[in-house]
Formats: structure tokens, C-alpha cells, sequence
């Protein structure tokens, strides 16, 4: 890995002043670290954010959760108040990866990095989250750009995710064996007035599948998917699985979530 | 340079180091500490998983840096006063290891369960041990010498 600066900041003022567009701010580092070991990223300064108090911590109101960007994987997958306002959001933090890695990787670093198969994006699409940042609130429809790419500026902080509390919700994976990432994930998330569902691992980057949503809006039920078609082309085709596999899985993955919702 | 200190396995250590020095660098390259492996170096395989703070976590994915002022506990730690940990002990009476490239993270892994579920099942077990790789293939044992030692903890 190549050399870099190392800071501890205590305040986001301090993070901001810092950053640059040489710089990377470190949570975790579960992602960051092993992208910098193999030389896939570089940095000139690395500003650790974890000991800026106001970024950690969960909250919880009756319309929504919000959750602090530095908040641990193990945390929201232990806490009380997730599991009951929204239940599927615990089971998702404790399926990320492996133990050490959740006692480690943030909620603001998963999102931040925008893996194409990471977890949390499909959340925050099916629970119509707000990112907090430094500098402005975004919706999540505007956030996630593309692959490793999301609508954050150079030195901007995630500093919290509000999820919009659902009538019901559930988040199924077909998990890598070896690395726990979805090969596919489909997030199932039913309010009054509208039915989202997010699917990661498929394409560059997680997306809202519109035609299972409208086909849920008029009919909640597994049954009422049987009818979707899904085409497989720009789908990602790996040694994992192709894109028609996918393809296949998200129908799957979809009526398993909506027969598990709760 | 960073001036990092921490509480190893008991033993308060101060070090300058390079920013960019990893906690697993940090232990086996610097302090001679080499009871922790390192299998991928990718954060994958588990072999070297410590105790910071008393959580488990990857060393070889963790800046030295990062945890400034920590306890950290290592393989070495978990003796005392010579009398092997009961997870030790479980892993050599029921064979949970053959090559043992993976031991030292397998047990620290497996003793940071047993902090949060005493009696874990099988499947609770094999869930918990996802981060860790026995290419030997000898999870059977692994997972009898975590339940045995669970009934003596």
C-alpha cells in the first residue's frame, strides 16, 4: 500500500477543512483498507471520522429511524429499536459479511462506497431514505449513481441515514457463499400509499425494479409477481452466476420477500 | 510518523510507526508477536483476527493508527500463567485443527462468541466462523472443540 497521511478529526468542520481531492475519509475501512492494499485507490491523506461523536448513534421516531453514518454493522443488527421499527433493516446489518467485518463497517461507508453488491443501497431505495450529509440532504432516487459512484461531492460527509418506517418490509439474499455479498438481493418494503422494491447485485449499481412495484401496487401478494417479466440484458454475468440466473433470482428472491414481510 | 499506544495483552506499548502500518503489521513485524497469521491479507480468510477493545476484529484490515490507545488482545494473551484458555485446550482434545495455519484467528473468533452466547448450536457456530477459513477443511472438530469448550466456560 502506498504511504498517506493519517489524521483523527473530533468535528465535521475539521474532517471538511481537511479533505481534498487526494483524501478519503475512513470509518471502517472495510471496504477502503482492502481497495488500497491492492492498489485500486490511493490516497494522500486518510481523515478518520469515528471519533466525531454526533455521527454514531440510532434514532428512532414514529415515522422514522435514523441512523448515524459511523453506526457499526453489529449495532444496527443488535439494536432493540431497529429490530422493531424496522425489523428486515436488522436482519440486513447481520447478514453483511462476517462477524469482524460488522464489528468494524458503517452503515455512511457502505453507502458511500456504493459497491454494486452491497446491501445497505437496497435499503435505502426501499425505505425511501434521506442521506444527511455535511452540506444538504438527498433522497436516495438521486444518490446512487452507478457503479462505486453516488451523488456525493468532494469533501462532502454522510453524517446520517433516515429510513421512512414501512407497514411492512423484508430484505432476501442469495448471498456469495464466500464473501456474503448479494449475488442478488431484493428489498421488499410496503407503505400505505406505494410499494418499493430494491434490488442489488444485478446491475452497475442498485436500482428500483418498477414492474414487480406495479404489479404489488394493485395485488401484495408472491402470486402476483408470476406474471412479471424481467428481461436479463445489461444484467452483470459473472463466474457467479449469469445474467439470466439473475434474471431468474430476482423473481425468486421477490416472492420469497413478499411472502416473508412483516 | 504516528506515536501509537496501546495495551497488548496486558503490557502497555508505545511505538512511532507509519501512517499507514497495519494493526497485523504492527504485532508480527514490529513487536514480534506472530502467534497472529496472515492467510489472504485481503480480510477474507480470518487467520488473523485479535480482540480490540474485546471485539474481534481483522488486524490485517485495521491501521495501527485507527486504534490508538485500544487493548488489544492477541493469541499470546490468552494463556494464563501457562494454563492454556478452555478453547485452546478444546481445540487440541478434539483435534480442531490439523495444518493450524488457522487456529490462532479460529479461536480468538470463536472466544469472542462465547462473550455474547455461552451455549451457541451448531448452526449458530458455523454462522459465527463465516470470516474464518480452515483450508484443511476441518470444520467438524472446529465446531465440536468450540461446543466443548463452551461447557467448560
Amino acid at each position: 500500500m502506498k504511504g498517506f497521511n493519517f489524521h483523527s478529526v473530533k468535528n465535521v468542520k475539521e474532517a471538511k477543512k481537511l479533505a481534498s481531492g487526494k483524501s478519503a475519509f475512513l470509518a471502517g475501512g472495510m471496504t477502503t483498507i482492502p481497495a488500497m492494499k491492492l492498489r485500486l485507490a490511493s490516497y494522500s491523506d486518510i481523515i478518520d471520522i469515528k471519533n466525531i461523536k454526533d455521527l454514531s448513534g440510532i434514532k428512532v421516531s414514529s415515522k422514522s429511524l435514523k441512523i448515524g453514518a459511523t453506526t457499526k454493522h453489529a449495532e444496527v443488527a443488535a439494536s432493540k429499536e431497529v429490530k422493531k421499527a424496522i425489523s428486515s433493516l436488522a436482519h440486513l446489518a447481520d447478514g453483511i459479511g462476517d462477524p469482524q467485518v460488522r464489528n468494524r463497517g458503517t452503515i455512511g461507508g457502505s453507502i458511500a462506497n456504493n459497491d454494486p453488491a452491497a446491501d445497505y443501497p437496497a435499503a435505502c431505495l426501499a425505505l425511501n431514505a434521506i442521506i444527511h450529509t455535511s452540506d444538504r440532504k438527498i433522497v436516495s432516487d438521486k444518490f446512487f449513481k452507478g457503479m462505486f459512484e453516488t451523488a456525493l461531492k468532494k469533501g462532502e460527509l454522510i453524517q446520517a441515514v433516515e429510513f421512512q418506517v414501512p407497514d411492512k418490509s423484508c430484505y432476501v439474499k442469495f448471498p456469495n457463499p464466500a464473501s456474503r455479498y448479494a449475488i442478488v438481493g431484493v428489498y421488499v418494503a410496503k407503505y400505505k400509499k406505494e410499494v418499493n422494491v430494491a434490488v442489488t447485485g444485478v446491475e452497475s449499481a442498485v436500482f428500483r425494479c418498477k414492474k414487480i412495484e406495479s404489479a404489488l401496487k394493485s395485488n401484495f401478494s408472491s402470486s402476483a409477481i408470476d406474471g412479471v417479466k424481467i428481461s436479463s440484458s445489461g444484467f452483470n454475468s459473472d463466474i457467479h452466476a449469469s445474467s439470466d440466473y439473475r434474471a431468474h433470482l430476482i423473481k425468486v428472491l421477490a416472492k420469497k420477500a413478499v411472502a416473508g414481510c412483516k | 510518523m504516528q506515536k501509537v499506544s496501546l495495551e497488548i495483552n496486558g503490557k502497555k506499548v508505545s511505538r512511532e510507526i507509519e501512517d499507514h502500518t497495519l494493526l497485523s503489521t504492527l504485532l508480527r513485524d514490529i513487536l514480534s508477536l506472530t502467534g497472529t497469521h496472515i492467510g489472504c491479507d485481503t480480510s477474507q480468510c480470518g487467520a488473523c483476527v485479535v480482540h480490540v477493545d474485546g471485539k474481534s476484529v481483522k488486524s490485517c484490515t485495521l491501521f495501527a493508527a485507527d486504534i490508538h490507545g485500544s487493548k488489544v488482545t492477541t493469541i499470546e494473551g490468552l494463556a494464563n500463567n501457562g494454563k492454556m484458555h478452555p478453547m485452546q485446550e478444546a481445540f487440541k482434545k478434539l483435534h480442531g485443527l490439523q495444518c493450524g495455519f488457522c487456529t490462532p484467528g479460529m479461536v480468538m473468533s470463536a472466544v469472542d462468541l462465547l462473550k455474547n452466547n455461552k451455549k451457541p448450536s451448531d448452526q449458530e457456530i458455523r454462522d459465527w466462523l463465516e470470516g474464518n477459513i480452515c483450508r484443511c477443511t476441518g470444520y467438524q472438530n472446529i465446531v465440536a472443540a468450540v461446543k466443548e469448550a463452551a461447557s467448560k466456560m
